[in-house]
């Protein structure tokens, strides 16, 4: 089974963000594989290790995304592909993403397709859908559990709390939600071997694109904090006088009940 | 020149969900003169959802029922929503961002190569552009965009954000049943658990009751529902008590999880770790209960009680019951 994982750089969960120069400040920041790209990461090496096949990663970034490849290499997929586009686009949106991925999917026989839910920085989660969309493949969003048998995939989806279980053909696209799978860390024997392993770079002439082709659809024209918090009242006293006073605040200060 | 923007209802058990109306007046803060032609589609009975609609603005309504849009997939409800474009070229399209929101209107933006802007908060105009305000790094920041194509404006309305206009139950319009022959579907749905307490759903909440560690345990959780019920509101966790098998992964709110922006949020035994504060900060009135008047929560809580949750709570309950407070 010819299995790809759609790949992201992202902030690591606990860096502060801040804003400079209109933009978020990146500036010394930890980056990571999107968490809900290693659900997907460690989905398809476990659907491979069931089912056979190899496991591809890509992602759509720049050099330093070669970091988080070898991480997911590292956790045991075969194959990464880097397309950097750093020379090429000074902006992107995810029309841009989905198209550069359209073509680097063409001629290729994708079996099974897995990215993350949302990523959390921009959190769209537009990418999987639309690239599925462009393959004609049919796509499931935040899969909670993923079984395949005889060309089907029969896949538990999270609906907001509930549950669907839903059956559809490969080939397919699937988005990884929490609760999927626990994924595995990287070990050093692991990390050793992913040094070996291959990582091919593109471009988006090497995909037969130029900057036209890929022009982003929308523009962020700002970037912002959300105004801080005024530090709140803590509410003193014997528990039960706490509890009517909150009431009260709740219902007569902020006006909430 | 006058426009049109085609708002995507949205049913849930053959209700419209809040967001549904709160799209359409989305939609007229968009362009205040376009025309409002509200989408509604399901396995039936779609007249009353549809009049509901208009009474909330829409202009008039389009109604299609089939039985492959029973239960939602994005292949049928994309279809129809495509065929529904083509007939109406509309100048923007626009729907909640709701599981369903976000699984389709991507897939439709695939197709036809559109700019989409999703899980918008808040809506602008300035120097003749519509700016959209929509929160990243779990709102921990925000962006404004712009849809920069010159076709069509597209965009997905977060839950609880933009107030739905008043209903006015005399208003009318005209309400048209389309039939389309929804294709055979790949994609096929066995069965649906539904698992929500009360029908609340965390994202649309009014008010979040949310447990982390210091629960310690489900039949903690019980308290949290209890509450949850007398306030109309959802149970929701921190990755704490979701890793600790307290309660399931969907009940998650936090960086990884879900962003909810409820009236009211209340804490319980969380302690406030930066992920999970990035998935409740802007809820607009935040308690906290927890026994460590250290805890990070308190930083951000609009009031706090420090003291044992299994105390505060049963008392909680019954001076909420007491003073029959309702949430507005």
């Amino acid at each position: 089974m010819n299995i790809y994982v759609l790949l992201k750089k992202t902030f690591d969960t606990e860096e502060t963000i801040s804003v400079s120069g209109g933009r978020i400040d990146e500036s010394g920041a930890e980056f990571i594989i999107n968490p809900y790209d290693e659900y997907a990461v460690e989905e398809a090496i476990l659907q491979r290790d069931q089912h056979g096949g190899t496991v591809t990663v890509v992602t759509v970034g720049d050099a330093s995304s070669e970091k988080q490849l070898r991480t997911a290499l590292a956790m045991g997929a075969d194959d990464a592909v880097l397309i950097d586009t750093d020379a090429d686009l000074d902006e992107g949106d995810q029309f841009t993403t989905a198209k550069i991925l359209e073509k680097f999917f063409e001629g290729k026989e994708a079996d099974l397709i897995l990215a993350g839910n949302v990523a959390i920085d921009e959190a769209s989660g537009q990418v999987g859908p639309r690239l599925a969309e462009r393959l004609d493949m049919p796509f499931i969003t935040t899969a909670v559990k993923l079984e395949i048998e005889n060309g089907t995939a029969k896949i538990e989806k999270d609906v907001e709390g509930d549950l669907e279980k839903i059956e559809v053909p490969l080939p397919l696209l699937v988005t990884c939600q929490q609760g999927l799978n626990e994924p595995r860390y990287t070990s050093l024997p692991g990390i050793m071997k992913a040094k070996k392993k291959p990582l091919e770079q593109l471009e988006l002439d090497d995909l037969d694109l130029d900057e036209e082709d890929v022009r982003a659809k929308t523009a962020t024209v700002a970037v912002f904090m959300p105004p801080k918090k005024q530090a709140g009242r803590i509410l003193a006293g014997e528990t039960g006088a706490q509890v009517k006073e909150l009431v009260s605040l709740l219902t007569k200060e902020a006006k909430v009940l | 020149m006058s426009e049109k923007i085609l708002v995507i209802g949205e049913l849930q058990q053959g209700v419209l969900r809040q967001v549904s109306y709160e799209t359409i007046a989305a939609a007229k803060q968009v362009d205040a003169d376009a025309e409002i032609v509200a989408l509604v589609m399901g396995g039936g009975n779609l007249q009353q959802p549809a009049e509901e609609m208009i009474r909330y603005g829409a202009d008039r309504a389009i109604t299609v029922a089939h039985a492959n849009l029973n239960n939602y997939t994005s292949e049928a409800y994309g279809q129809v929503i495509l065929e529904v474009m083509q007939k109406e070229n509309p100048s923007g399209v626009m729907m909640g961002h709701t599981s369903v929101g976000k699984d389709v209107t991507p897939k439709i933006a695939g197709r036809l190569e559109l700019g989409l802007i999703s899980d918008a908060v808040a809506i602008e105009k300035e120097d003749g552009n519509i700016m959209f305000t929509r929160p990243i790094y779990s709102g921990k920041a925000f962006e404004k965009k712009v849809i920069t194509d010159k076709g069509l404006l597209f965009a997905t309305i977060r839950p609880n954000n933009i107030p739905a206009l008043e209903y006015n139950p005399n208003r009318t319009g005209e309400v048209s049943a389309l039939e389309l022959d929804v294709k055979d579907l790949r994609t096929i749905v066995k069965e649906v658990i539904r698992r929500k307490n009360e029908g609340v759903d965390l994202s649309e909440a009014k008010v979040v009751i949310a447990g982390g560690r210091g629960v310690k345990g489900a039949e903690g959780f019980q308290a949290l529902y209890e509450l949850a019920d007398l306030l109309g509101g959802a149970v929701g966790a921190s990755r704490g008590a979701c890793d600790a098998d307290y309660c399931d992964y969907s009940l998650q709110i936090g960086q990884t999880g879900k962003v909810v922006t409820p009236d009211l949020y209340i804490a319980v035994g969380i302690s406030g770790a930066i992920q999970h504060m990035a998935g409740m900060s802007n809820s607009k009135v935040i308690v906290a209960i927890n026994s460590d008047a250290e805890a990070n929560i308190f930083n951000i809580a609009d009031y706090g009680i420090v003291g044992d949750l299994f105390e505060v709570l049963p008392l909680l309950i019954e001076e909420l019951k007491l003073e029959g407070a309702v949430i507005q």
